[in-house]
């Protein structure tokens, strides 16, 4: 098992490689000049060519990617100009938001996803199943920003349930309490179309599956309903899930940026929209490629679970 | 073109949504035709209207600009620039899916493995890499949302692609000169492009939706213009002293992207069948039992009875006629054979005893099953369940596919016995080593951790036979269990079931097409033929003189060991459909000996003795048979 984590982990290596490349090539892509974006429209030819030497933008491409590969590796992702701080410092902050958000939502969305998705295939054309169905349909078609705000103007504004934004009271302690309180709405606003989307997914798999031969010999054995289904069949459905959980995951994380504006949550996905409309590229290079490895290492733990689960898959 | 419309206008909520559509569409088309305000002019003085008031039927905005107009005007411009974004995305991704699954190779290579990278960032970050590089606008957010989208399509198509590369006409195409180009164009273009629709149709309203998502965040479509997405972006600070602003925007959003899914649903459904839900049914805990006519009577023949057992598949509006009135016994300690070709009924019935048929289809429209003389067929999912594996057990066919891929075969086994009696993990566990040292498993305690894929054949089957035997049942059905192994391993399952039925006094039946096998395990034999019981007999009887033309010609295709000469007979022919069976016997079309008056009248099956044949024109006569 080492051995295959391992394995994954150096496979994950070129990905993450053509990941910094297409960040660093997108960013050449931006028109005019870099210096005179930073410095404003009445910055001195001096300073701008001052600036550009300063920021080594007046060296080749190629040698520019590969000092700026060399200054992430030793952890140096620049200094964001609009917030006068190290990139690497408010990234790393702004995602510890982001992930207590996206985590939170991600583990609803995952719980309610497959249990809406078991109990819709068990009562195929039931009544369970079409409400299921139904609000599927719903939950997949709704955007999360309107569906965030309407939550807000229901839930904190109307029946006062919850507080209507941020992350912690503006006044008074900072426990889990205050936190989970802050964190419903968003997390549930978030997960809506996650969960539609695995429900959807896992109601299909468990029909697939709960027609194959080895569910009638469970059957046949006197297993009983509840065990054919939670634990037979949804077992043998999981090695299809999950890989759509670990999909899933991406789109929780895009889902965040939405989510972060509307409850105005400090999370790395506004701190991304307010970077790009302020222009400061550095953050954004520096957030995209942070959070894009985190990405890519938590699908190699998708992988690794996925090869948990099922013993046919060589490690 | 026309049978997939219709297909489509079966689907009621497709169409519901393709209906919905149209109108959203329409409207968007004929807006700058409405008599509308204009939808960027501001007049701070009737800034917050409600809806409904004087001269602007939705109210106004922050800036008192008309809500319905803007609506209007941005459902419009968000409808235009999700299609093209769609557009955009397809018939890019198409391009480099098929340039990349036609030439293959390191191209191919080169292209998927750029595919891949674009696929690992979670969309939206590229989506945003791509806006803070050209900076915000709606064309950029277009530009945007089709690259994030490209990879999707191009992994699709690309994988049709490879397929369609290696088949018999693109080499045809190939070898009658015809270059590249033309190929792709007129070869493979043609056979993609359903996939191409099915793949957009179940995208759009999720580009749509990513397009509004990045004017919301104010990186889309710019002031003063407004799409619907900006919109609800603009009406967000307002949001709590004046939702209608915000609610309109977010409600049209709404249900343009749930009508395209509906739509996309539909629209996938008709092109694709294989994808159909419905199509995909799941077995339900028990076989339906639709019973007409009166339950017969217990004869108190055997300890397991199957009487007039009439079971079918109901598949749209035919009725298959899987098993027709079939009548069955079995004694402890006895075996008792049931056989047939593939499509003969005979697993049917016996997985009608415990109603373990699939269902839907399957229906148990009449007779009954007696197990000490209680009604099955009857009884309830509880009942069943209690009965399952303890008093009937069953060994099924292929046992890799019979047997859970994902637990250990120990839990399995575990499980089986667990499932009627609470009893400890660690007794449990016991129980499950000696079940196995039974079956003659060497080395059982190494095995119980195995899973069945790290098994041979053989000692899956032995794996499957102890799961049987685990709750000690009175009758195993055996049904074609050594049909997917080797000669030898064959002999030694048959050799273990014997001693076994010898050993407990078990009752078999042992289902086969092979009268080899029934000739070295069973006392008596029941042959099936198109749902229902042609002969029956004691084995040694019906092989030296079978009576049914077809037991003869079933048994000529059986080689016999030594002799090396005759020549294995086929029967000619093939059964008959069971949704149309002709009248009289079944069997007249592929027999030698049929006449006139066989496809006359129902036949019966006629008793002499421990003998039956249901045959008119029998290969001897049945009363001298029978003596």
């Amino acid at each position: 098992m080492t051995g295959y984590i391992l394995k994954r982990l150096l496979s994950a290596i070129p990905v993450l490689l053509g990941i910094t490349v297409i960040v660093f090539a997108i960013m050449a892509l931006i028109p005019g000049d870099p210096a005179t974006a930073i410095l404003g429209s009445y910055a001195t030819p001096e300073n701008v060519e001052k600036l550009n030497r300063d920021l080594g933008l007046d060296k080749p491409l190629v040698q520019q990617y590969f000092i700026w590969l060399g200054n992430m590796l030793g952890g140096d992702f620049g200094t964001s100009f609009s917030l006068n701080r190290p990139v690497l410092d408010e990234v790393v902050e702004r995602f510890g938001a982001t992930l207590v958000l996206a985590g939170t939502a991600f583990v609803l969305c995952s719980i309610f996803g497959i249990v809406a998705g078991v109990i819709s295939a068990a009562n195929q054309y039931g009544w369970a199943d079409k409400s299921i169905t139904f609000a599927v349909l719903l939950g997949i078609s709704i955007p999360s920003f309107f569906l965030g705000m309407m939550m807000i103007l229901i839930f904190a504004v109307k029946l006062r349930w919850f507080p209507v934004s941020g992350m912690w009271p503006i006044y008074g302690d900072r426990d889990l309490c205050a936190l989970i309180q802050h964190l419903t709405l968003p997390a549930i606003a978030l997960a809506v179309v996650a969960t539609g989307v695995i429900a959807r997914l896992s109601r299909s798999a468990m029909l697939e599956v709960l027609r194959q031969d080895f569910i009638r010999t469970a059957r046949a054995k006197g297993v009983h309903e509840r065990g054919v289904i939670w634990r037979h069949a949804l077992k043998a459905a999981m090695v299809s899930i999950i890989p759509v959980l670990g999909i899933q995951a991406g789109f929780v994380l895009s889902g965040a940026v939405y989510i972060e504006i509307v409850f105005q949550w400090p999370g790395v996905g506004r701190m991304l929209v307010d970077a790009i409309l302020k222009r400061d590229i550095l953050l954004v290079q520096g957030g995209v490629v942070l959070v894009a490895a985190c990405y890519v290492l938590f699908n190699i733990a998708v992988d690794v679970a996925q090869s948990l689960l099922d013993p046919r898959i060589k490690t | 073109m026309s049978g997939f419309l219709k297909l489509l206008a079966r689907n009621r909520l497709a169409l519901a949504g393709g209906v919905v559509m149209a109108l959203v569409v329409l409207l968007a088309l004929v807006t700058p035709l409405l008599p509308l305000a204009d939808p960027d002019v501001t007049n701070t003085g009737a800034r917050f209207q409600r809806p409904f008031s004087e001269g602007a039927l939705l109210g106004t905005d922050h800036l008192g600009r008309d809500l319905l107009s803007r609506l209007l005007w941005g459902t419009r411009l968000s409808l235009a620039v999700g299609f093209a974004a769609a557009i955009a995305a397809a018939s890019i991704g198409a391009a480099v899916g098929i340039i990349s699954g036609f030439y293959g190779g390191r191209t191919d290579n080169l292209i998927m493995r750029g595919v891949d990278m674009l696929m690992a960032f979670p969309y939206i970050l590229l989506a945003l890499a791509i806006v803070a590089a050209l900076g915000p606008g709606l064309l950029n957010a277009l530009i945007a949302v089709a690259a994030v989208n490209m990879p999707f399509f191009a992994r699709n198509i690309r994988g049709i692609t490879v397929g369609l590369a290696h088949r018999e006409f693109i080499d045809a195409a190939r070898l009658s000169g015809l270059s590249n180009t033309r190929i792709i164009l007129s070869e493979i273009l043609p056979n993609v492009i359903p996939v191409i629709v099915i793949a957009m149709s179940t995208t759009i309203g999720w580009m749509i939706l990513e397009t509004a998502g990045l004017s919301f965040l104010g990186l889309g479509s710019q002031p003063p213009q407004a799409d619907l997405g900006s919109m609800l972006g603009e009406a967000r600070s307002a949001l709590i002293t004046n939702p209608h602003t915000s609610v309109v925007p977010g409600l049209i959003i709404l249900i343009i992207v749930m009508s395209i899914n509906l739509l996309g649903d539909g629209v996938r459904d008709a092109l694709d069948p294989r994808l159909k839900s419905g199509a995909l049914s799941r077995p339900m805990a028990a076989t339906r039992v639709d019973r007409k006519g009166p339950v017969p009577e217990s004869a108190g023949q055997g300890l397991l009875e199957v009487q007039e057992l009439q079971t079918q598949f109901h598949v749209k509006d035919r009725v298959y006629r899987a098993v027709g009135g079939v009548s069955l016994h079995v004694k402890p300690g006895e075996c008792l054979g049931l056989i047939g070709e593939s499509g003969s009924g005979k697993s049917v019935t016996a997985l009608s005893v415990m109603g373990l048929v699939a269902s839907p289809p399957g229906v148990i429209a009449g007779g009954a099953v007696r197990y000490e003389g209680e009604d099955l067929i009857g009884a309830s999912y509880g009942r069943l369940r209690d009965m399952r594996g303890r008093n009937v057990a069953y060994i099924f066919q292929d046992p890799l596919a019979t047997l859970h891929p994902l637990y250990r075969v120990g839990d399995q086994l575990i499980e089986a016995i667990r499932a009627h009696r609470p009893i400890g993990q660690k007794d449990g566990r016991a129980r499950a080593l000696e079940l196995l040292k039974s079956v003659r498993i060497p080395n059982p305690e190494k095995r119980l951790s195995d899973y069945p894929h790290e098994l041979s054949g053989g000692m899956r089957q032995r794996i499957g036979i102890a799961i049987a035997l685990a709750n000690e049942p009175d009758v195993i059905i055996a049904d074609e269990p050594t049909t997917a192994l080797d000669v030898t391993v064959q002999a030694q399952i048959l050799a273990l079931l014997d001693d076994l039925r010898r050993e407990r006094g078990l009752a078999i039946v042992f289902i086969t097409h092979d009268f080899g096998v029934v000739a070295q395990l069973c006392d008596r034999v029941a042959v099936m033929y198109a749902g229902r019981i042609v002969e029956e007999g004691p084995t040694k009887a019906i092989l030296d003189t079978p009576l049914h033309p077809y037991t003869a010609r079933l048994m000529a295709c059986v080689p016999e060991l030594g002799t090396g000469k005759r020549r294995l007979e086929a029967i000619p022919g093939l059964p008959p459909v069971v949704d149309r069976l002709p009248q009289g016997c079944a069997f007249a079309e592929r027999c030698t000996r049929a006449r006139p008056d066989c496809r006359a009248t129902e036949i019966d099956l006629h008793r002499a003795g421990m003998r039956a044949v249901r045959c008119i024109h029998p290969e001897a006569p049945l009363q001298e048979a029978a003596e």
